[in-house]
């Protein structure tokens, strides 16, 4: 328990750090900050009347104290553009991006960890020696390389999956999970999800392959052998356990990477989520809004990063947490 | 002489190594002579025949990939496009590798309220949503080169410092370093001339991944629109084939050679790494 405090203290740490560096980077660049967030062809009072209702125009120091209040209020402010609170700009977009990411990372990690166990036994074959460059070669893929490639293919010449955005347009539904578990959503849900979970499963392969091979030289399966076990039992019971540890802390990992990551896979197929808000926020200098997604993007991946590292102790028993790393 | 012959020996034993310092070599000589080998100039609007841009062409004897839909040459791109894979590749690695090696190795000599600030700086880089991060800085700053290098290495650095800083934790304990001290030598000299060349490897193994690390966001951020502009290359090649409709023309001469690049390069890192893992780590071997 004093632990999980303990680690839970760090995460707040982090957090706090990255909320106060996302302040200083958005209000201390080179150059006047309005001219950047504020288009030109404002008139000199809509300007100071815009600043004085974003608290620009007092010190820099009572607006990192307000900045630290409201963000603790859950308050990000309203976007400069769609004139709506940045909250629910971002809750609107979430439901997306958490369906894309977990979807994908479930296929790539079951995918890899199946994958990467067999691929332990077929040592030296010739199936390994293919299976690994390939999978090499999605790693070394830009994501949204592979997502033009399955769309120019299956999409525009194939015509079998839609090319753009989570829903047909104009459809409607009664409540959003609604609009989440419909055939229509999960159609379109297809292609990135396809598109992130090949980019993601090399990982959990090379890992889960990695470890296999390292547990299936381990004492305590040598004892098993001796003690005549079957190959089977020796694998499911024993070896496997202990070669998913590390696969388990990196999916924890991956989803809160992919959270970020998923910027330009949801850009490829314009999939309306997280990383697309960002995304257009950043272009069209809309600043309270690319904070915010920036900020919640940061929130997942420290929060991910604790639960892999608690996930780990909790495990692994030798491991105490902190020591990690 | 030796060490040649001993590299040599190494690089036969370790095909995967070779390979991959192959495709580094081949790409370097693409870079360098890249104005000889392109058949146009890269940013020229060709025109076949009269007033008529030349447009989609497909593959053919004069454009050996075709044309893009601003009537440019896609060979002649791709050739130059080489030299800003590999400039951006090669000094956001070398960044890497400087920033990381000088916290690990201040963090893992010094110890004390220095390494808790080294270490705790690093938590709050891995904190940091990595291409996000990067998107944002280059918005806020001048969209380039310089910047993305400098962003990438601002986000990759703990990876390397926290590694080299578990070796120096151990080597300074050394019977070595030990003598070292007690004749007098300074922290400082001790650091730099005594425990960074015994690290050195370690840093240039993550170095060879960074090279694709980079290249990767390099790519990520031309393709969103963060890259710079005036520059030629193969991330912004994407983005202009994404952005005018190549994939719904299925124009495949456009889009899948500076992926592929971007494949080989990145793997020729890989390739590289898992080479040198072996060489330093011989007992990690499979």
């Amino acid at each position: 328990m004093k632990r999980v405090l303990g680690r839970l203290g760090h995460a707040i740490f982090v957090l706090w750090a990255v909320a106060s560096l996302t302040f200083v980077m958005f209000r201390l660049m080179p150059g006047d900050p309005t001219l950047n967030f504020l288009s030109e062809s404002f008139s000199e009072e809509m300007r100071a009347a815009l600043l004085t209702s974003f608290g620009l125009d007092r010190p820099l120091p009572e607006q990192y104290v307000l900045y630290l209040g409201s963000l603790l209020r859950g308050d990000l402010g309203v976007s400069f553009l769609q004139k709506k609170p940045v909250l629910d700009i971002l809750l609107d977009a979430l439901p997306n991006t958490v369906a894309l990411t977990v979807t994908a990372l479930v296929i790539a990690y079951a995918f890899g960890i199946i994958a990467g166990a067999f691929l332990a036994f077929a040592r030296g074959s010739v199936t390994e020696g293919i299976a690994i460059p390939a999978a090499l070669i999605t790693r070394a893929a830009p994501e949204f390389w592979l997502g033009m490639i399955l769309l120019a293919w299956l999409s525009f010449a194939w015509g079998i999956f839609p090319s753009s955005g989570a829903n047909e347009a104009g459809s409607e539904f009664t409540s959003e999970w609604a609009r989440l578990t419909s055939a229509d959503f999960l159609w379109h849900l297809v292609l990135p999800a396809l598109t992130l979970a090949l980019y993601l499963q090399g990982l959990p392969l090379l890992l889960m392959r990695a470890t296999m091979l390292e547990v299936l030289n381990d004492e305590f399966i040598v004892m098993a052998r001796m003690k005549g076990l079957s190959r089977w039992a020796i694998v499911m019971r024993h070896a496997a356990r202990n070669a998913l540890l590390p696969v388990a802390t990196a999916f924890a990992l991956g989803l809160g990477s992919s959270f970020g990551g998923n910027v330009v896979i949801e850009t490829v197929f314009s999939w309306p989520g997280l990383g697309r808000v960002l995304v257009s926020a950043v272009q069209g200098a809309d600043y309270p809004l690319a904070q915010g997604a920036f900020i919640l993007i940061a929130a997942v991946l420290v929060t991910m990063n604790m639960v892999a590292d608690l996930l780990y102790a909790w495990l692994d028993p030798r491991v105490s947490v902190g020591a990690r790393r | 002489m030796r060490a040649a012959r001993a590299t040599l020996g190494f690089l036969r034993s370790q095909p995967f190594a070779l390979v991959g310092i192959s495709i580094y070599l081949l790409f370097l000589v693409l870079a360098i002579f890249a104005d000889q080998i392109a058949t146009h100039d890269p940013r020229q609007i060709l025109f076949s025949g009269a007033y008529r841009v030349a447009r989609y062409l497909p593959p053919s004897a004069t454009h050996y990939l075709g044309t893009t839909a601003g009537g440019r040459d896609i060979f002649s791109q791709l050739v130059h496009g080489t030299r800003s894979a590999l400039t951006v590749g090669v000094t956001a690695a070398f960044c890497v590798v400087f920033l990381g090696s000088l916290m690990g190795l201040l963090a893992g000599y010094l110890g004390g309220w220095v390494d808790r600030i080294i270490m705790r700086l690093s938590d709050i880089v891995l904190g940091l949503p990595f291409l996000p991060f990067v998107l944002v800085i280059s918005a806020l700053t001048r969209p380039g080169t310089v910047t993305l290098v400098a962003s990438v290495a601002l986000m990759l650095w703990p990876n390397t410092a926290r590694v080299i800083r578990s070796q120096v934790l151990s080597l300074r304990e050394r019977g070595w370093v030990e003598a070292a001290r007690v004749t007098g030598c300074s922290p400082m000299r001790i650091i730099f001339v005594h425990i960074a060349p015994q690290v050195a490897p370690l840093a240039a193994l993550y170095g060879s991944i960074a090279v694709g690390w980079a290249i990767l966001t390099e790519a990520s951020a031309s393709f969103l629109g963060f890259g710079d502009p005036a520059a030629i290359s193969w991330g912004l090649m994407l983005q202009d084939a994404f952005a005018n409709q190549a994939l719904s023309r299925e124009a495949w001469n456009w889009f899948i050679p500076p992926g592929l690049c971007i494949v080989a390069l990145v793997l020729a890192g890989f390739l590289v790494s898992r080479g040198s893992e072996k060489l330093l780590f011989p007992k990690l071997g499979d």
